[in-house]
């Protein structure tokens, strides 16, 4: 790496080289039985120069193909952008825990084992149901340096277990999953088989719905894959500033139920989405985005933030090895204080929804969104009464979250990126056949 | 660069005396570059270089797979697949039969979009910005260009060596629109084999976008409800794919009992119209090869032939569990991911309803063209249009925000009462399936009309 720098810099006037290095073993199940078992191992160099004030950048898997890499960035900074930031210097960085080496002494046999303890657990509660699932642990290594004398490299551990089953009757099909993940080794196969659980006791019957205007829980699951898709990009510095957010121009303003507050956070302890720093060297930071129904704040990546005048938050991301450009790290509800057995005995007539299929495909920039029902709930009189089937719902999360009846103490991680608690909304368009 | 011709002979040499039932090997090297644009400005331009290798071998049923870019050591990663492979072990291996295949299908002599000048590709991509910026409230803009090339060596314990070479181009641009806090957008996503001219001479086509764009935001929204829907041969095909190609992919059926009962041959999903194809043999689509990722040689495949189900994409293993003959549809969207079963070029066979005899009879209906995007569970199936018209009195009416539509396979297929004329096949998509995205398919279909679909709406 020191070496590729070198090269750089005599070439340009400043230079930055990341490398990433992982490792990683997923345990496959198909179909209730153990199918598969891999080991994969990837590493890759990105070469970022400031030739003439114009970026360039070249990515390759070859760690010894130095001068190819240099030639490579070089070529393409005869067109890049202007070079609007300047590199981090050397600099301290946040103790974020990520690593435990515990990860690394988890046998295959014993994931194996918690792969089917977890089978078990469900076919128990259900003979028929067909399951797959995943038991997986990775270490990645990165090191960025540059220039300027910024150096950072930090160890990362990742450890995951998840599960999907599949219940098919007639033509009839339901589908059930959890998955959970952490920087250290997991092994509560219950905590994750409770969730499917739930699931499948709540689905037993079907219910049929109504086409009309009616009040929504979203359980974090339904939060997640209905509503965090618009606010991710809309809060993103890059969107903003080319004045395709539709918030871009509300900082300050309320334009949110006072009981939402969102922050972004990777320097929380043992989450897969934390690390000291950015993919640019920027130290971690929690950064507040919505705070009481007021926008407080953007995501930024140091080309960005010195476009809008701001300074970076430490979400520079190289989404699959490209230029640094702004995303989230870990986008966080804070919890509120209704039990969502309260939310549902509120209700007379509604609708919970635990899965959106289909919700990110429509004009997310506008905060429309559209979907099918892959998993949600009938509730009558306050008690859940059955499953709901070829429903669609539709709306708009701003006109959505503008008016919020109550926000649940029942937060939690969906996937790594995000945690939330339910939201009770007053009433949303539900069609169905 | 490591030469992997010379890793590949090193790993032939290495898994002939193995203890597995079956293993084989694949080698990758590829470059690509891309250029985005976000505005006016250009967001970023870039080149990858990639190389690396995976292994997979098979023991009582049992799969170890293991992948590096790290060549150096290949003795120890055929061991390791082993090893994992031994670890998985369940009762027996089935694959069907194959006869081993020594190849060699080059192509990026002739054609190779990646060593194209970086200001060529740049000219081109700024005469399209001009183009969508000349159209007043437009707000900005998204271009991204990527091309690759790519050469790939499989060879297994059965004796196949196959070397096969494949380039792709993709070209999406968007056009955003907005007023007051009305944010609105149209797009249009193209690809081809890796033939540039394909992505040539699109300004008019772009400034339509545009235009239509800017209309959406004064377009009103549709209510939702049950709609006879005409959707575009672009749409359709999206339509196809997630509608019906995702539930004809083997991999999800082979060992589910209940789900092989209801995917039974012979079964009647659609009228005496409808035939759906998938066929990697056509020249030059996307989704084309001479042979997949198990060596195993491309087919053209009916998979509902005259409304009835008559054949399943397969991959060796499927195919021997369900004792049908294997289609030659295992692909892998890098030396990274172990293949698995996908489409390659998916489309419904064309009629004779012209565009006017599918519309004419409809008094109240919508339009929907284009697309955003679609995704399965199989049963149910969402599909989102990028243009909505209305459909008045037999006749094209007033535009309409963008529509999504959803339906239930074993339904919506018996709804399609009309299909035209004139199938288009659509090369602007990728497929995604088991974290393995964005993979070259080609989508098509003629104009279709569809029956009591739901669409979502306010």
């Amino acid at each position: 790496m020191e070496d590729i720098l070198a090269r750089a810099g005599k070439v340009a006037e400043a230079a930055e080289v990341f490398m990433a290095s992982s490792e990683e073993t997923p345990v496959q199940f198909e179909a209730n039985r153990l199918k598969h078992v891999q080991s994969k191992q990837a590493s890759f160099v990105a070469l970022r120069i400031i030739r003439e004030g114009r970026v360039g950048y070249a990515v390759s898997t070859e760690l010894n193909d130095r001068q190819k890499l240099v030639e490579a960035a070089v070529e393409t900074a005869e067109f890049g952008i202007r070079a609007e930031f300047t590199l981090p210097g050397a600099t301290a960085y946040p103790r974020t825990k990520v690593f435990d080496p515990a990860v690394e002494s988890v046998s295959l046999e014993e994931m194996v084992g918690l792969g089917s303890e977890l089978i078990d657990m469900v076919r128990k509660h259900t003979p028929e149901i067909l399951c797959d699932a995943e038991v997986a642990k990775g270490t990645t290594l990165v090191r960025i340096i540059n220039s300027r004398g910024g150096e950072l490299s930090y160890r990362q551990t990742g450890f995951s277990l998840g599960i999907q089953g599949q219940l098919i009757r007639g033509t009839d099909m339901l589908f059930v999953g959890e998955g959970q993940s952490s920087c250290r080794p997991l092994s509560d196969t219950g905590a994750v088989a409770g969730v499917v659980l739930r699931q499948l006791e709540l689905a037993r019957e079907q219910a049929p719905i109504a086409t009309k205007v009616l009040p929504t829980v979203f359980t974090p699951d339904g939060v997640a894959s209905a509503l965090i898709s618009p606010l991710m990009v809309a809060l993103n510095g890059k969107v903003v500033l080319q004045g395709a957010s539709p918030v871009g121009n509300k900082l300050g303003e309320q334009i949110f139920d006072r009981k939402l507050s969102l922050h972004d956070d990777p320097t929380i302890g043992y989450r897969p989405q934390s690390r000291p720093a950015d993919d640019e060297g920027t130290p971690s930071q929690r950064t507040p985005l919505i705070t009481r129904g007021t926008v407080a704040g953007f995501i930024y990546d140091l080309q960005t933030a010195a476009l809008a005048r701001k300074k970076s938050t430490g979400n520079g991301g190289r989404h699959h090895g490209g230029l640094p450009s702004p995303t989230p790290s870990a986008f966080i509800f804070t919890a509120g204080d209704t039990a969502f057995d309260d939310m549902v005995s509120d209700i007379k007539e509604g609708l919970i929804i635990e899965q959106l299929m289909g919700a990110e495909q429509g004009n997310i920039l506008s905060g429309d969104f559209s979907g099918n029902v892959l998993l949600g709930y009938k509730i009558e009189s306050g008690k859940i009464v059955g499953r709901v089937k070829d429903t669609m719902v539709s709306g708009n999360i701003y006109q959505l979250l503008k008016e919020i009846t109550a926000v649940g103490s029942d937060a939690r991680w969906v996937g790594s990126s995000v945690y939330t608690p339910s939201l009770y909304c007053p009433g949303l368009s539900v069609a169905s056949k | 660069m490591p030469d992997i011709t010379e890793s590949a002979r090193r790993l032939a040499e290495l898994i002939t005396n193995c203890q597995a039932d079956y293993i084989e090997a694949r080698l990758e090297e590829s470059q690509a570059s891309y250029i985005t644009y976000r505005g006016r400005e250009l967001e970023s331009i870039g080149k990858t270089r990639a190389v690396g290798g995976n292994v997979r071998a098979l023991i009582k049923g049992g799969w170890g797979f293991t992948s590096f870019n790290d060549l150096s050591d290949l003795a120890s990663r055929v061991e390791s697949a082993v090893k994992q492979a031994q670890l998985a072990r369940g009762k027996k291996s089935e694959l069907a039969p194959v006869e081993a295949v020594i190849d060699s299908v080059l192509t990026l002599q002739d054609r190779n979009p990646v060593i194209m000048p970086l200001a060529q590709k740049k000219r081109l991509l700024d005469e399209y910005n001009d183009v969508i910026w000349e159209t007043p409230k437009i707000q900005t803009s998204i271009i991204a260009y990527g091309d690759s090339c790519k050469k790939t060596i499989f060879l297994s314990s059965l004796g196949s060596f196959i070397e096969q070479e494949r380039a792709d181009v993709t070209l999406r641009l968007a056009a955003i629109a907005t007023e007051d806090t009305e944010v609105q957008q149209a797009g249009l996503s193209l690809g081809s084999r890796g033939d540039f001219s394909a992505i040539e001479n699109l300004h008019q086509p772009a400034a339509e976008m545009a235009r239509h764009a800017v209309a959406m935001l004064s377009a009103p929204r549709v209510a939702g409800g049950e709609y006879t829907v005409v959707l575009d041969p672009v749409l359709a095909g999206v339509f196809t794919h997630e509608a019906f190609g995702h539930l004809s992919e083997a991999d999800f059926v082979y060992e589910n009992d209940r789900l092989r009962e209801i995917m039974a041959l012979g079964r009647e999903f659609g009228a005496a119209e409808l035939s759906i194809v998938d066929d990697a043999t056509l020249p030059e689509r996307r989704g084309s090869f001479k042979y997949d990722d198990e060596g195993v040689p491309a087919a053209k495949t009916y998979l509902i032939r005259e409304g009835k189900l008559t054949g399943r994409l397969h991959s060796r293993e499927t195919a021997a569990k369900m004792a049908e003959a294997p289609t030659g549809n295992a692909r892998a969207l890098s030396y990274r991911y172990p293949p698995i079963v996908r489409m390659t070029n998916t489309y419904i066979e064309p009629r004779t309803a012209s565009f006017s005899d599918l519309i004419s009879d409809i008094k109240e209906g919508i339009y929907a063209k284009n697309w955003y995007g679609g995704t399965t569970s199989m049963e149910m199936f969402t599909f989102s249009a990028g243009e909505a018209y209305m459909i008045r009195n037999g006749k094209l009416a007033e535009p309409v925000r963008p529509v999504t539509l959803t339906g239930n396979v074993f339904h919506t297929l018996k709804n399609i009462d009309a299909i035209g004329n004139d199938l288009d096949m659509n090369q602007g998509g990728g497929c995604g399936k088991g974290g393995q995205m964005p993979l070259p398919v080609s989508n098509g279909s003629p104009h279709i009309r569809i029956r009591r679909c739901l669409v979502g709406g306010r």
